[in-house]
């Protein structure tokens, strides 16, 4: 847990002090994601170094874990803390091995258990060790530099990460992927993170809670989706956009309101009995599955009302599937694309997983705004 | 082909002084090396003494080379060492400190201070953070600054001659008092040879001692 209390900074500069930060109150619990999110120059970078003591607070208090950390060493506190910089700062000098195991060796660990931990790491963000441990920083991508400046700050296996920027040199597509990465390594590693964006995409995304500063002090910090829904001030407001409803799509995943309830049906099932399913069910339209569970059409109760024959001589095929771990974004997207009011989800293996509507996607958005927040998720977990 | 004959005849003679000669700027600039660089890097700590360093260090290098000899000429006759071999060194010691210094002090304080954050936010001392990254990454300007304060003192040692220092300049000096064109030409070759050959065994030096990961 790191929490500020009170953390201010002034910087003494020819004429006007510059308030840097003002009185910041925080509290990130174990194993979350928070996101200090503001525009340029509103003091996110200084409350982040104030934290590993790069700059020294003017006043205010930081404690980690319950412990002060002004009664700590600086060196040994900055050991403990992994520290990723928005420049990347891979040091040119030193291979890839080499630059993972700088804390480590610090720390004193043995030479061939810090080796060992960069394979893995390596391993870890999908760098074959045997190709990347020996290369030099010069002869990485881009975007193989951010993973490696990531696997850096982790290697000693730090409680707290501090990372500025991290995904910010990199372009959009490869920062989608490093970011789902990292996602997935946090939900086993639950590192305790400050992250410093500017990217409100990136905030909502990554963040289990997100800060807002402006000029020095915290505007709101709350969960993404509170932000989102509800933010505290016309300030804030703006910051998240005018879209801010549309960003909170992507909070949500379809197989959390997608309805399992949906009757199906297979190819050579008698319209007779097909059409009876739907009464019982009070639905007007099943989804016709193969042998697999596969989705692959759909019948409609009117175009089979008083006919005979399969279920066959009256399946249209289906516009489009979606995932059912796609957020809603996606889940929209493929609706407007198709313009169609209804899509049929399926799981990892292609199999039916339920229908999603766009009532039921205006619903989950609605939900938040009302008293009850959160009945939608609830909703979508039953 | 006078000039050639002339070498084949003297053959150890030039040998003997191109030796005293290398002696002389290898000493010296090895000291200069010992002492340049830990002033390179102990004034980045503060711009004013920075500045103040290398403009000394500059106006050094403005005072011809018979003058500063002639200048040592009566404080080192008080140990007896008025003319000869140490105040050849200490003169050349004295004009290698600027390209020493300047590339040195220059090379860590462009060390990206992006670098230099993450070090110390990864927790470096300032010692670890200098050894384990400014001096690698200074190493090919400081090594540049070397192989310049060679190259320019391979010449001022040839002047040396004068205060009886010996090495190649000896040939010179003599091809002038003696108005004896081989012997001049001879000198002036071997000094000009020997500066091209050292600069040269210098970069295969800095080459080596490159990080692999700053290698073009
Ligand atoms: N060393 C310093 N001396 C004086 N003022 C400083 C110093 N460092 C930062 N500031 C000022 O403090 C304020 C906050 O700076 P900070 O770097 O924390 O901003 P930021 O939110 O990280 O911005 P960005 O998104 O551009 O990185 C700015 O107004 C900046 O000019
Ligand atoms: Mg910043």
């Amino acid at each position: 847990m790191i929490r500020l209390e009170d953390l201010t900074k002034r910087f003494k500069t020819p004429g006007a002090d510059i308030v840097a930060a003002d009185r910041v109150n925080m509290e990130v619990p174990t194993g979350e994601i928070c996101i200090l999110l503001g525009p340029s120059g509103c003091g996110k970078t200084t409350a982040l170094k104030m934290i590993n003591r790069l700059i020294p607070p003017t006043s205010g208090k930081i404690y980690i874990d319950g412990q002060d950390t002004s009664q700590l060493d600086d060196i040994q506190l900055r050991r403990n803390i992994g520290y990723v910089i928005q420049q990347i700062g891979l040091f040119p000098n030193m291979t890839v091995e080499e630059n993972i195991c700088v804390v480590p060796r610090l720390l004193n660990w043995d030479i061939r258990k810090a080796r060992q931990r960069a394979a893995d790491l390596l391993d870890l963000v999908g760098l074959d060790p045997r190709q990347f441990l020996r290369r030099y920083p010069k002869e990485l991508s881009g975007g193989q530099q951010q993973r490696v400046g990531v696997i850096r700050a982790l290697a000693a296996d730090p409680p707290v990460m501090l990372m500025d920027e991290p995904f910010g040199a990199i372009d959009p597509i490869n920062r989608e992927i490093i970011q789902d990465e990292f996602l997935k390594m946090q939900a086993e590693l639950k590192k305790t993170i400050m992250f410093v964006s500017h990217d409100i995409d990136e905030a909502v995304k990554m963040g289990d809670k997100i800060a807002i500063f402006r000029a020095g002090r915290i505007e709101q910090y709350d969960t993404p989706d509170m932000i989102l829904a509800h933010p505290a001030n016309a300030f804030v407001a703006d910051f998240v956009g005018a879209d801010r409803t549309l960003k909170r799509l992507r909070l949500v995943t379809a197989e959390e309101v997608a309805s399992t309830e949906v009757p199906v049906t297979a190819r050579s099932t008698k319209v007779s009995d097909a059409l009876h399913q739907l009464t019982v069910a009070k639905a007007r339209r099943a989804v016709v599955i193969d042998s697999d569970r596969r989705p692959v059409g759909f019948v409609t109760a009117e175009e089979m009302a008083g006919a005979s024959g399969a279920v066959r001589d009256f399946a249209h095929p289906l516009p489009a599937t979606v995932p059912v771990r796609a957020d809603l974004r996606a889940v929209v997207s493929e609706m407007f694309a198709h313009d169609t009011m209804w899509l049929a989800c399926t799981d990892d293996h292609g199999r039916f997983a339920g229908v999603i509507t766009q009532p039921d996607v205006t619903a989950a958005l609605r939900a938040t705004y009302g008293p009850d927040k959160g009945a939608g998720q609830e909703q979508g977990a039953s | 082909m006078e000039i050639i004959g002339f070498i084949a005849n003297n053959w150890p003679v030039i040998l003997r002084l191109a030796g005293e000669h290398i002696s002389i700027v290898a000493v010296a600039v090895g000291l200069a090396i010992l002492t340049g660089v830990p002033i390179g890097i102990a004034i980045t700590q503060n711009r004013r003494v920075a500045d103040g360093v290398l403009y000394v260090a500059s106006i050094i290098v403005t005072i011809p080379s018979i003058a500063l000899f002639g200048l040592m000429i009566p404080i080192l006759s008080k140990i007896g060492q008025g003319i000869g071999w140490l105040p050849a060194v200490i003169a050349i010691l004295l004009y290698s400190q600027l390209p020493i210094v300047r590339n040195t002090y220059t090379a860590i304080t462009n060390v990206d201070p992006a670098l230099r954050e993450a070090a110390t936010g990864m927790g470096m001392t300032p010692f670890q953070r200098l050894t384990r990254l400014e001096i690698p990454i200074a190493i090919p300007v400081i090594m540049a600054g070397v192989r310049t304060a060679v190259v320019m003192n391979i010449g001022v040692a040839a002047i040396a001659a004068y205060i009886g220092a010996g090495g190649l300049g000896v040939l010179i000096a003599r091809g002038i008092s003696q108005t004896d064109p081989r012997q001049l030409v001879t000198g002036a070759l071997a000094v000009s040879l020997l500066a091209i050959v050292a600069d040269w065994a210098l970069l295969q030096l800095q080459k080596r001692l490159t990080p692999a990961g700053l290698k073009r």
